[in-house]
């Protein structure tokens, strides 16, 4: 097992580095760079190109591209992330102002996808055929149809014609004022819950159904053994392995995923800071943040393939 | 009798008094409207973030709603014009200039603090405007050009300080009425030239308290403003939020108080019919407007009579009826705002080649030109538009339904914004959607886009034209109202009509509805301007 998860580890770092490269020269094929977009695009009837062309050397943009890529990738090897070119800031800085907002959304609506989605994926398979399971299959469709953005915006007109009242637009820690944290963001962890749970109830039902044709649960039922055991003990286990690939996938893609939602809600998240990034050719910022939604994922998969290797021992002795 | 007379009189100074009580009760809340309450926090989105919160770099409105509140400027135009072009007193008292028009004197006001308890003098005046005209190696100053006309600047005195030109300028003062030119300090300056970019501290009528990225801007009231009994709010929260429905969200919901950029008509007509007398709606002409670029490099947009041809084929009154329903824009407009001094009247306006009443004769010499130009049955070109929805789509829509009507094939290809302006400059189009966005309703500032392209590479349609440059110096150094007008007309006419350079479409109009509590506020064309919020007060 110590084996597995050492060779699994190791392999994280060469696909983040395929992913550093190809972030960089990426962006630098796309036209227009951060200087164009803070001073062209405004009302400049006055800015020069030699103010242009200072600002783009005050900012390295006038150097070669292998230059600045060495410069890019000494500073990764010292963890050093550099400056936003948009703001002058630190990105880490930038980044650590969201990511908690996001990192507590992600969490959240996973928490009520997964409330959601594994009791109704069980009760769904275990009455199959019924109105039970058609009722749940109708939530699921209609989760799978609706946008959260979509939803969220139902949320709001909702609260203001029926309540008269809209969430708070200002984010405030969960350890400064609770309520109002949770007053903020339990609605777009509801919106966004509600669709991932869909993906996730879905593929509960599914994998349910095919672990309860087992023929080792055929044995199990045949020997006498009580239903509640023979579901959590021999069939949940087993059936578990794809839903958690579903959640896990999900999870990282809500770290910075969640563009149109946070704008909906008008949430400082990764997912408005990306968007903008990439808008503004903020070419750090954006490649930080690449590396950093890409290494959500390839942590999860990493975690996910060791619980993996626990739920299903067949794969740690492969 | 006696008896009788004086129960009448009891019973007439009864009904005198219930009157009175009648007619207080019912006027002294509007009194009570009229002079300005103290307290409160108002809050208002912004749609923009500034990358820094130096004014003297920065372009973007986001910087000037939650940040112009912390700064003093020289002059400023003056609050209550709705035409925003009267310069008016700010940290100046008082100014004079001399015969020649060379030599602009300024008498500071004294006691001004900044935030940090220093007093200002005429060194930080002097030392800012150094700074904007000119910068040291590695300084940026967008706004730099706008100055091209001064000499130097002298601080002869604490509270004198002396601006000597170059030329007479009649856009002077409007200049250094520049909503952009926060007057910093000047040990600060001396210290650190870059100070500015990162820091806030200014004399303004409030005191930066804190900014969160991507979240909001807080500013508390400065007590010891130099404008006594001001400002009225106790502070403000600029709140950042993108999405428009977001916004209007937040007025209808009373989450905030204003939005000082603009929403559309759609959005103006839901929150009246929602919130009725709780919203106030002002509107006004906006100093914003897209023109179409015909790049005189690519044939046959090097011909003036193709040119005209694709500006007279539009029908701009039409289009000011049916587009404000469903996109930002209203006026017919020629190069200055109208409704604003120095603009064209509407019966001269309408002698210009695009803006005759009669849209059948217009296309019919629309198309007339084409054949003389040798396209009879007209051709095909591609217009790039830039990928911001609101209003370039709709305009474009429309525009490329009016060339159809002379028998251009007109395809639309879509840039996204980033890249729009570095395509445009590399002159790689034929016909393409320009923006012009001015902070001030100045001709300099609003004819400089089109002098040729060899003194402003912003200038998109790529001509050269001496006799164009020579009427924008003229416009430009000719302090007397009537001569400036004479010449800005002059220019125009040879802009849009016999050289038909570029077209504009049509004006932006500027809609701020807002909570009826807000007072003091009035809306100008320019959403760069009255953001000091000295004089703004909520009822409650």
């Amino acid at each position: 097992m110590g084996k597995y998860i050492l060779k699994r580890f190791f392999l994280m770092f060469p696909t983040l580095l395929g992913v550093a490269v190809l972030t960089f020269f990426l962006l630098r094929i796309v036209p227009g760079d951060v200087v164009e977009a803070r001073y062209a695009g405004g009302q400049g009837q006055f800015v020069d190109q030699k103010l242009m062309a200072m600002e783009r050397a005050k900012l390295g943009l006038d150097q070669p591209l292998w230059k600045q890529f060495v410069d890019w990738m000494w500073g990764l090897a010292r963890l050093d992330l550099g400056l936003s070119m948009w703001t002058g800031a630190p990105i880490t800085q930038e980044i650590k102002l969201r990511f908690a907002l996001s990192l507590q959304v992600a969490i959240m609506a996973s928490i009520v996808a997964t409330l959601l989605a594994i009791p109704l994926g069980i009760v769904a398979a275990l009455k199959q055929d019924t109105w039970v399971d058609y009722a749940v299959r109708v939530f699921s469709i209609a989760g799978l149809a609706t946008p959260s953005f979509w939803l969220g915006i139902l949320m709001i007109l909702g609260f203001l014609i029926i309540f008269r009242w809209l969430p708070p637009m200002v984010y405030t820690p969960f350890w400064v004022d609770p309520w109002q944290n949770l007053a903020q963001l339990i609605w777009p962890a509801l919106a966004v819950g509600y669709r991932y749970s869909a993906v996730a109830t879905r593929m509960t039902r599914s994998a349910m159904l095919e672990v309860l044709r087992e023929d080792y649960i055929r044995t199990a039922r045949a020997k006498g053994l009580w239903t509640k055991l023979i579901l959590t003990r021999h069939a949940l286990k087993n059936a578990m392995l794809p839903v958690v690939t579903v959640i896990g996938l999900e999870f990282a893609f809500l770290l910075g995923g969640l563009v149109v939602t946070e704008q909906v809600f008008n949430l400082n998240g990764l997912g408005l800071l990306f968007v903008e990034a990439i808008a503004r050719r903020d070419y750090t910022l954006t490649q930080a943040l690449v590396l950093l939604v890409s290494s959500a994922f390839i942590v999860v998969n990493f975690l996910m393939d060791v619980m993996y290797a626990w739920l299903d021992p067949r794969i740690r002795y492969r | 009798m006696t008896h009788r007379s004086s129960g009448t009189y009891w019973i007439l100074a009864a009904c005198l008094l219930i009157s009175l009580a009648l007619v207080t009760a019912l006027t002294s809340p509007a009194v009570a409207q009229d002079k300005p309450r103290y307290g409160g926090e108002l809050i208002f989105p912004v749609p923009s973030e500034p990358p820094s919160y130096d004014g003297h770099r920065e372009e973007t409105f986001g910087l000037i709603h939650p940040f112009a509140p912390f700064y003093n400027t020289l002059l400023r135009v003056a609050p209550t014009d709705p035409t925003g072009t009267k310069p008016h007193p700010d940290l100046a008292e008082s100014w004079t200039i001399s015969k020649d028009g060379l030599t602009y004197t300024f008498k500071l006001r004294r006691g001004v603090k900044f935030h940090d308890g220093s007093e200002l003098t005429s060194k930080d005046v002097k030392a800012t405007y150094d700074k904007i005209i000119f910068p040291p190696a590695g300084v940026g100053s967008t706004r730099k050009e706008q100055y091209a006309v001064v000499e130097v600047v002298e601080a002869p005195d604490p509270s004198t300080v002396r601006f000597r030109l170059k030329w007479p300028s009649a856009a002077f003062l409007a200049s250094l009425s520049s909503p952009w030119n926060f007057i910093y300090k000047a040990d600060l300056l001396a210290k650190d030239i870059h100070w500015f970019e990162k820091n806030v501290m200014g004399t303004g009528p409030f005191i930066f308290v804190e900014h969160v990225k991507g979240s909001h801007v807080v500013g508390k009231k400065n007590p010891n403003y130099w404008d006594k009994g001001k400002p009225y709010l106790d502070g403000f929260r600029a709140l950042f939020v993108k999405d428009t429905a977001a916004q209007v969200a937040m007025i209808r919901g009373g989450r905030a108080h204003i939005q000082f950029r603009s929403f559309t008509s759609a959005h103006r007509d839901s929150l009246v019919a929602i919130l009725k007398d709780k919203i106030t709606v002002q509107e006004s002409p906006w100093d914003c407007i897209l023109l179409v670029a015909m790049n005189h490099d690519k044939k046959p947009f090097d011909d003036k009579r193709v040119r005209r041809a694709l500006t007279l084929a539009i029908d701009r009154y039409a289009g000011s009826q049916a587009l404000p329903k469903i996109a930002i824009v209203k006026e017919v407009a020629g190069v200055v705002v109208p409704g604003t001094p120095y603009a064209t009247p509407p019966d001269e306006l309408a002698k210009l080649a695009g803006y005759w009443k009669d849209i059948n004769a217009s296309r019919a010499e629309a198309k007339r030109l084409l054949r003389e130009a040798g396209v009879p049955d007209g051709f095909s070109f591609t217009f790039k538009n830039r990928g911001i929805p609101m209003p370039y789509e709709p305009l474009a829509v429309w525009m490329i339904d009016q060339w159809r009507q002379i028998g251009l094939n007109v395809k639309q290809e879509v840039i996204e914004a980033a890249a729009y302006f570095a395509s445009l400059r590399k002159g790689e189009h034929e016909v393409a959607m320009d923006f012009q966005c001015g902070y001030i309703v100045e001709p300099d500032l609003d004819l400089y886009k089109f002098v040729s392209v060899d003194k402003n590479p912003a200038n998109y349609s790529r001509y050269k034209d001496s006799v164009l440059d020579a009427l924008y110096l003229k416009q430009s150094r000719a302090v007397d109202l009537e001569e400036r007008k004479k010449y800005i007309r002059a220019f125009e006419k040879r802009l849009l009509d016999e050289e038909a350079h570029y077209m504009m479409t049509l004006q932006w109009h500027r809609i701020v509805p807002h909570s009826s509590k807000v007072k003091g506020w009035q809306v100008t064309p320019s959403h760069y301007l009255n953001n000091t919020l000295d004089a703004v007060w909520l009822t409650e």
